[in-house]
């Protein structure tokens, strides 16, 4: 695909993300787009390490509990601003990435053993939230204070009194203002020496420090990169629902859907964990739809749906959903070019 | 006395002895339910997300053989064993082999799907009520002095022992036994020779997957079974194989004693909540210092 196509891809993709949510006026497709956005940041936060560097974490959980617990600890202990607190939160999740990649990678972990270091990370971070009321309230968990004042809805980044419109779109608006930020970094990334460096580790580590990489500083760089993005979809979820809690924070619910998200979509490319979020979720959606007349509000349907979908992707379309898409470009306008 | 800031209390040695050995029969069950896990890395060098969803998922068998049957758990192992092993056979040839493309990094994401589709279908058909079979003599034991201990408890105990005795003499004596040794050992020469690689990675999920339901047969009299039962047990069973030492069955025996009884005086002096955290502590020790484990071979 060329430069010009893709951008203007890119372009149409983001003035539609951009004035879809007006022409629906159904709160439930708000936040099936809102819900969408935020495991597509998520998303995006592990492509940047697993995707990009290769290396497969299965507890960026720790990432996401520690930017959201940050977030509700400096506001519900100290009463700080949350447009002060979600720099700590950000910066918060990035030094503890340094600590895991610090730990992970000095000791040359790789592979599986990477991915059981971090899940094993997350594992032990769910049970210090839970140890430490004193710090963290415990198993209870976080429960901000709910601003009433739609004069302060911007201050204390609340907007379920604010004024209509920021009442209905606030959220969206916010998640989407994340996401443009999130996945313009990963673009900048993914053409900057540093990228180049972190695919070279991807695809052989051995020949990348021969060739003078220094592979132990790009993926603490990359660890860090993707820890910040992780926690900023942290932030967004305490401002929106202005609690936290030990299993929402760090059980294995979160990692899970990050991975997903980005595999699906597509290790490796930008638009992936976009691609690979609105599919599951899509599917997820209809399926309840489908469902739910028959049997039910039960849960569990998109979750197996998404694990069969998750299978099926790695056996038979390995580059995901944004490789397909690619593919089927070549195809089409290939034949004019060549 | 005071650590860090926590109040670690101090016991008389009764006390200690007591929860240590407590520990030794709950670290029997973490020993069973990675046995299965070891074997399987061991052959096939895959580490098997699901294998704590198979676990669930046989305890969930051993309830309804019980509850609608009313076959006894331990007759039951009769039935689950064998099915177990057909399920894990049946699994790796026709879904693992063939999505993972051989690739170590993608078989772990495969049985990680595979783990969320069973948890997530066992919460769609059973719901998240915790179910629990109560057998006439659960109660039943004998007192040790500084603790009691349950029938059900000696079973696990016994079990532990006797199933890393069979699978130790299966691996060393039989043919079967031999060719996933040799598979093991040198995947390439075993194809040379004429052994059906694929019809031995196949045996040998079956075969750690028989091991996890007959772990599940003897953990229903002493645990309710729930859907997320599984991944519990993994997280933990995950520690005692890196501890023992990735493939061995002596290493996964020992490990899960040190992790019982690690868990049980941790729960004594750091409380309920806190004293768990020694397991993943002990996990990313062991996997920055000592990967290979305890009765690891150092390999590549």
């Amino acid at each position: 695909m060329s430069d010009r196509a893709r951008l203007m891809g890119w372009l149409i993709l983001i003035a539609v993300l951009a004035i879809a949510p007006l022409f629906i006026t159904s709160g439930r497709w708000i936040g099936f787009l809102e819900m969408t956005l935020f495991i597509a940041v998520l998303g995006q936060g592990w492509n940047i390490l697993g995707g990009y560097g290769g290396q497969y974490s299965f507890g960026h959980a720790v990432f996401f509990g520690t930017g959201a617990y940050i977030q509700a600890l400096l506001q519900f202990k100290f009463g700080w601003s949350p447009w002060i607190t979600l720099w700590f939160a950000v910066s918060g999740a990035a030094l503890v990435g340094a600590f895991v990649g610090y730990l992970s990678f000095r000791y040359g972990l790789k592979g599986s053993y990477f991915a059981l270091i971090t899940l094993a990370f997350a594992e032990a971070f769910h049970v210090l939230s839970r140890s430490f009321p004193s710090i963290t309230e415990g198993g209870r968990g976080v429960q901000l204070a709910l601003n009433q004042d739609p004069v302060q809805a911007i201050s204390t980044f609340q907007f379920n009194f604010a004024g209509p419109f920021l009442k209905a779109y606030g959220f969206y608006y916010t998640i989407f203002a994340i996401l443009l930020l999130t996945y313009w970094v990963t673009w900048w990334m993914e053409r900057s020496r540093f990228g180049a460096q972190l695919v070279a580790i991807r695809e052989n580590e051995d020949a990348a420090e021969a060739l003078g990489i220094n592979t132990f500083r790009v993926k603490m760089g990359a660890i860090c990169l993707s820890a910040a993005v992780t926690a900023s979809a942290g932030v967004y979820y305490v401002q929106k629902y202005l609690f936290i809690e030990p299993g929402i924070a760090y059980g294995p619910t979160k990692s899970v859907e990050a991975l997903f998200a980005a595999i699906i979509g597509g290790v490796g490319t930008v638009l992936g964990p976009l691609l690979g979020s609105f599919f599951i979720h899509g599917v997820g959606e209809i399926a309840k739809e489908i469902i739910g007349p028959v049997f039910g509000d039960r849960p569990g349907v998109d979750l197996i749906l998404f694990g069969l979908i998750l299978i099926f992707v790695l056996a038979f379309v390995p580059r995901g959903l944004a490789g397909l898409l690619e593919a089927l470009w070549k195809r089409k306008v290939g034949g004019r070019n060549a | 006395m005071e650590l860090f800031g926590i109040h670690i209390p101090s016991y008389g040695w009764q006390t200690v002895l007591g929860s240590a050995i407590s520990g030794v029969f709950l670290g029997s069950i973490y020993a069973l339910v990675a046995l299965g896990l070891t074997l399987i890395y061991g052959v096939l060098h895959i580490i098997n997300f699901a294998h704590g969803a198979l676990l669930m998922l046989a305890m969930y068998a051993v309830f309804y053989l019980w509850n609608s049957l009313g076959i006894d758990p331990y007759v039951a192992m009769l039935i689950v064993v064998p099915g177990g092993f057909l399920f894990g056979y049946v699994l790796q040839r026709s879904v693992i082999s063939k999505a993972s493309h051989g690739r170590d990094e993608i078989i772990l994401l495969v049985t990680l799907g595979i783990a969320i589709v069973i948890e997530n279908a066992a919460l769609f058909f059973f719901s998240a009520t915790e179910r629990s079979v109560r057998v006439p003599y659960d109660l039943d034991g004998f007192d040790l002095g500084v603790t009691f201990v349950v029938y059900p408890e000696l079973a696990a105990l016994g079990g532990s022992l006797l199933i890393t005795l069979a699978l130790w003499l299966f691996m060393s004596r039989t043919d079967t036994g031999k060719a996933i040794r040799a598979v093991a050992k040198e995947r390439q020469g075993a194809r040379l020779v004429g052994i059906n690689v694929d019809h031995i990675f196949a045996v040998s999920f079956g075969i750690g997957t028989a091991c996890v339901a007959a772990a599940a047969s003897l953990l229903v009299p002493t645990y309710a079974v729930h859907p997320q039962i599984g991944y519990l047990f993994v997280l933990i069973a995950f520690t005692v194989v890196v501890l023992g030492g990735m493939g061995s069955f002596v290493g996964a025996l020992v490990g899960g004693f040190l992790i019982g009884i690690t868990e049980q005086l941790g729960r004594l002096y750091m409380g309920e909540s806190l004293g768990v955290i020694t397991i993943s502590v002990i996990f990313i020790l062991v996997l920055l210092f000592r990967p290979t484990g305890l009765f690891g071979q150092r390999s590549g």
